[in-house]
């Protein structure tokens, strides 16, 4: 039957080509439009981390002084140097690292300098965020004690500065002092830039990799949200004991049992500061977020691509409003056709679903043109400047996605006519015919 | 024109009729939303910063070593930059509107560390920053050479004492509402008080166009960053501008071989990128309203096309009782106007639904009324223009097809 049902779609639509271009095209370029937004959206709002991200947690303290902040205002999203030096040296979290992140000019020998985007991290950064080696391994808490000179580099770089050869143990120079390539990290892209999200939501990953204590000790210069309370010497900001909170700080915690007695471990850090006058806002707003809490809580999603979303949407809505009365006019201008149909018997079931196999036929054209508009959409995307737009991709979910929304889309456009259809009265048109 | 015999025939199709009502009414709401978003845009856009745009070079330069004077560095490669070809003058600031740096301070009127502050972003700058940004002065003076002071002095003293500040209008406005702002004591992230001896008619934030407050209020202060901690501004004669920039480079490096210049660039590109995201948006919006206005005409024309075919019994009868094309064509774009006005009273409501959802998830500002009458003469005007050509058909139908029946 079904064959025969589409059979019959081809002819009406051979009747009338330019209707049928007509509602094809509306369909598929309202579901363009959805389905690019869409995507943006799904690649902004996606997990960097899936396997992991309900076990690793970023760290806030609020450390900053009391001024004309209100009792629940929030705390800064940043830890202090001696906070975060202080939960390290303690251990409580199965894993736990302090960084932040900075820019060095790296000269290879021989090669004009290069500007590169660096991390300063403690240890656990490599396994704590599952950085992908391509040689080698990062470095030991050993490393962090003795501020060795060692780094890591980004696979990029490798290729620039060694044309991709393991570059383990050679020398890179930093500042005028001399650094040991110990590994390199292949490459590796967290979409939103999670672990700090302080220097732009969607940045590539880093360059170079270098323990943290080594440059403090270089007085190396960092990058990213810096706020301070009190009064001190500029210069002396980034020193322990400075009331500056700049250092991002995660923890990783296997079970949910140990990220409640680590909160309870936090607030009563925070308590215990507070009772010796260090801290003066409240215990409680000491916190823990997981992975895609602390995204949702920092509103990382752009509000453009969130309204580009909701347009395309209310612009999909007018399409099929738009259809659903094209397919009416269409079904009506057929009631001969239907009367004739009716009065040789066929039931009103099958002309409802003779029109809806037309409406569906419909809906999967303009889906495959929807498609086809989609990828140009997102070209587009990929042409504009925006920091991820390299990361937009349509990928198989959204792919089954776009053909399942016209399908739907269609299907819901088509119900109106063909219940109209199928009340056609055929003693009435065979008369008037 | 009698419009009872319009509603009658309306009544009788009322399906079709409110798919049409239905679909003008979305339309009119999205586009009247859509076309508040773009203005909005384009107003963002528009705010001037008060600089000589046009008129402006920017230099970074990092070191590859520790510099053993960046005092004396930077003030040699001011000479030098000043002694270029078509340079007007020269300064160091600390950050530019658009640029990637940020710095806000807290603005206090009481030496009390709790008392109540505003949020305002905080610029350095060396002599000659007023000629060269090309800013304006409302009220009081520019710094006077005994003012100035090196941030790296600064940089070292646990207490900071500046003697002077100059803020901008929007700051002034709101530390001394009574417009006395020069002369006035303020106090910025410490005890120490500043003396306000000029305000800015503008001076944009780092940010503009930002929600918060130190993204409408700036102030600026006598201070000399260094070259690793500041931006050379040229003020060059336009027409110049590219042969300073890469002349610039050139000299900043041969200065001292153990530097480099991390960037050079047009204030203009630097703004130009800054609004990169609203431009895209505005043309987003003003495609999708476009292709939402299309689609409505061809819903339009697709149903009144039918409609025509439909009653063409009717026509013909009206024409042969003496009806005349002009009647039978604004029979057609009365009833046209009748949906449109019936969709655009819907659409209306539905925009300033929209606009509620928008104002509380979005923290956008009320649709403003007059929005709605330009949404609704847009959908007027789209629906009298869609309904021509199948109205025209239907007038030009002769009387005969009344009895040939359809």
């Amino acid at each position: 039957m079904f064959a025969y049902y589409f059979e019959m779609a081809l002819r009406s639509f051979r009747r009338s080509p330019g209707l049928t271009v007509l509602m094809v095209l509306t369909i598929a370029i309202g579901v363009a439009a959805c389905m690019t937004t869409l995507t943006v959206f799904h690649v902004l709002s996606g997990d960097p981390i899936p396997h992991k991200s309900a076990q690793l947690f970023n760290v806030q303290l609020a450390a900053d002084a009391q001024g004309d902040h209100k009792e629940d205002d929030e705390p800064t999203f940043q830890l202090t140097r001696l906070d975060a030096q202080t939960l390290l040296a303690e251990k409580r979290g199965d894993r736990q690292v302090m960084m932040s992140g900075g820019g060095v000019a790296i000269e290879p020998e021989g090669q004009r300098a290069i500007l590169t985007s660096a991390r300063y991290s403690s240890a656990d950064f490599f396994p704590m965020f599952e950085v992908p080696m391509l040689y080698g391994t990062g470095w030991t808490a050993a490393d962090d004690q003795n501020a060795a000179r060692v780094m890591v580099i980004s696979e990029e770089i490798n290729e620039r500065v060694f044309g991709g050869a393991d570059s383990r143990g050679k020398i890179l120079r930093v500042r005028d002092k001399d650094f040991r390539i110990i590994g390199v990290a292949k490459r590796w892209r967290p979409v939103p830039h999670f672990y700090d999200l302080s220097i732009g939501d969607f940045r590539n990953s880093e360059d170079v990799y270098l323990p943290f204590s080594t440059a403090m000790e270089l007085k190396f210069g960092t990058m990213g949200n810096f706020s301070c309370w009190g009064t001190h010497a500029p210069n002396t900001s980034r020193d322990v004991g400075a009331s500056c909170a700049w250092i991002q700080y995660w923890v990783e915690l296997g079970t949910p049992q140990k990220a409640a007695s680590y909160l309870q471990y936090l607030k009563d850090y925070a308590e215990a500061q507070r009772r010796a006058g260090r801290f003066e806002r409240p215990s409680s707003l000491a916190r823990i977020w997981s992975v895609m809490d602390w995204l949702a809580h920092r509103q990382v999603v752009p509000k453009d691509v969130q309204l580009q979303v909701w347009l395309a949407f209310g612009f999909l809505l007018v399409c099929l409003v738009n259809t659903v009365g094209l397919l009416l006019a269409k079904s009506l201008r057929r009631s001969g056709e239907i009367g004739v149909r009716r009065a040789l018997g066929a039931p009103r079931r099958a002309i409802f679903w003779q029109f809806l196999v037309e409406a569906g036929s419909l809906g999967l054209a303009g889906g495959l043109l929807g498609l086809a508009l989609t990828a140009i959409g997102l070209w587009a995307v990929r042409q504009g400047s925006s920091s991820f737009a390299n990361y937009v991709q349509l990928d198989g979910a959204m792919l089954g996605t776009t053909l399942g929304l016209a399908l739907m889309a269609s299907l819901a456009a088509g119900l109106l006519p063909a219940w109209r259809a199928c009340q056609v009265m055929p003693a009435l048109q065979l008369k008037t015919q | 024109m009698d419009i009872l015999p319009i509603l009658a025939t309306l009544r009788r199709h009322k399906t079709a009729s409110g798919l049409i009502v239905l679909q003008v009414a979305l339309t009119c709401a999205i586009v009247c939303n859509a076309l508040f978003l773009i203005s909005q845009r384009l107003e963002r856009i528009a705010e001037p910063s008060g600089m000589a745009d046009e008129e402006l070079v920017l230099f970074n330069v990092s070191g590859l070593s520790k510099s053993q004077d960046p005092v004396a560095a930077t003030r040699a490669d001011l000479v030098t930059l000043r002694g270029l070809p078509g340079v007007k003058s020269v300064a160091i600031i600390n950050q530019l509107p658009y640029g990637d740096n940020f710095w806000a301070s807290g603005m206090r009127l009481l030496p009390d560390q709790n008392a109540e502050g505003v949020g305002v972003a905080n610029y350095f700058a060396g002599e000659g920053w007023l000629q060269t940004t090309g800013l304006r002065l409302l009220a009081g003076r520019d710094f006077t050479n005994d003012e100035y002071q090196e941030q790296s002095t600064l940089d070292e003293s646990a207490v900071r004492k500046i003697p002077a500040v100059i803020i901008n209008q929007a700051l002034a406005k709101r530390l001394f509402p009574k417009g006395d702002a020069v002369g006035q004591t303020v106090y910025v992230d410490g005890p120490e008080p500043l003396r306000v001896v000029g305000v800015l008619d503008t001076l944009l934030s780092p940010n503009p166009g930002g929600e918060g407050e130190h993204e409408r209020f700036t102030m600026m202060l006598p201070v000399r960053p260094s070259y690793s901690s500041g931006v050379y501004m040229v003020r060059v004669d336009p027409a110049q501008r590219e042969a300073v920039l890469s002349a610039g480079a050139a000299a900043l490096e041969k200065l001292d071989a153990r530097r480099i210049v991390r960037e050079k660039r047009h204030f203009i590109d630097t703004r130009d990128n800054y609004y990169r995201q609203d431009r895209n948006m505005a043309w987003l919006m003003g495609a999708v309203c476009l292709a939402l206005l299309l689609v409505t005409s061809f819903g339009i024309v697709g149903l009144a096309s039918f409609w025509v075919q439909q009653r063409t019994r009717m026509i013909g009868t009206r024409r042969a009782l003496g009806a005349t094309r002009g009647q039978i064509l604004r029979y057609f774009q009365t009833e046209n106007f009748l949906l449109t006005s019936l969709g655009i009273v819907l659409g209306m409501s539905a925009a300033y639904g929209i606009s509620l959802l928008l104002m509380k998830s979005y923290e956008l500002p009320r649709l403003p009324w007059a929005y709605l009458p330009v949404g609704a003469v847009l959908l007027w005007a789209l629906g009298q223009i869609a309904v021509l050509a199948p109205a025209r058909r239907a007038a030009a139908l002769p009387p005969v097809a009344a009895l040939r029946g359809n």
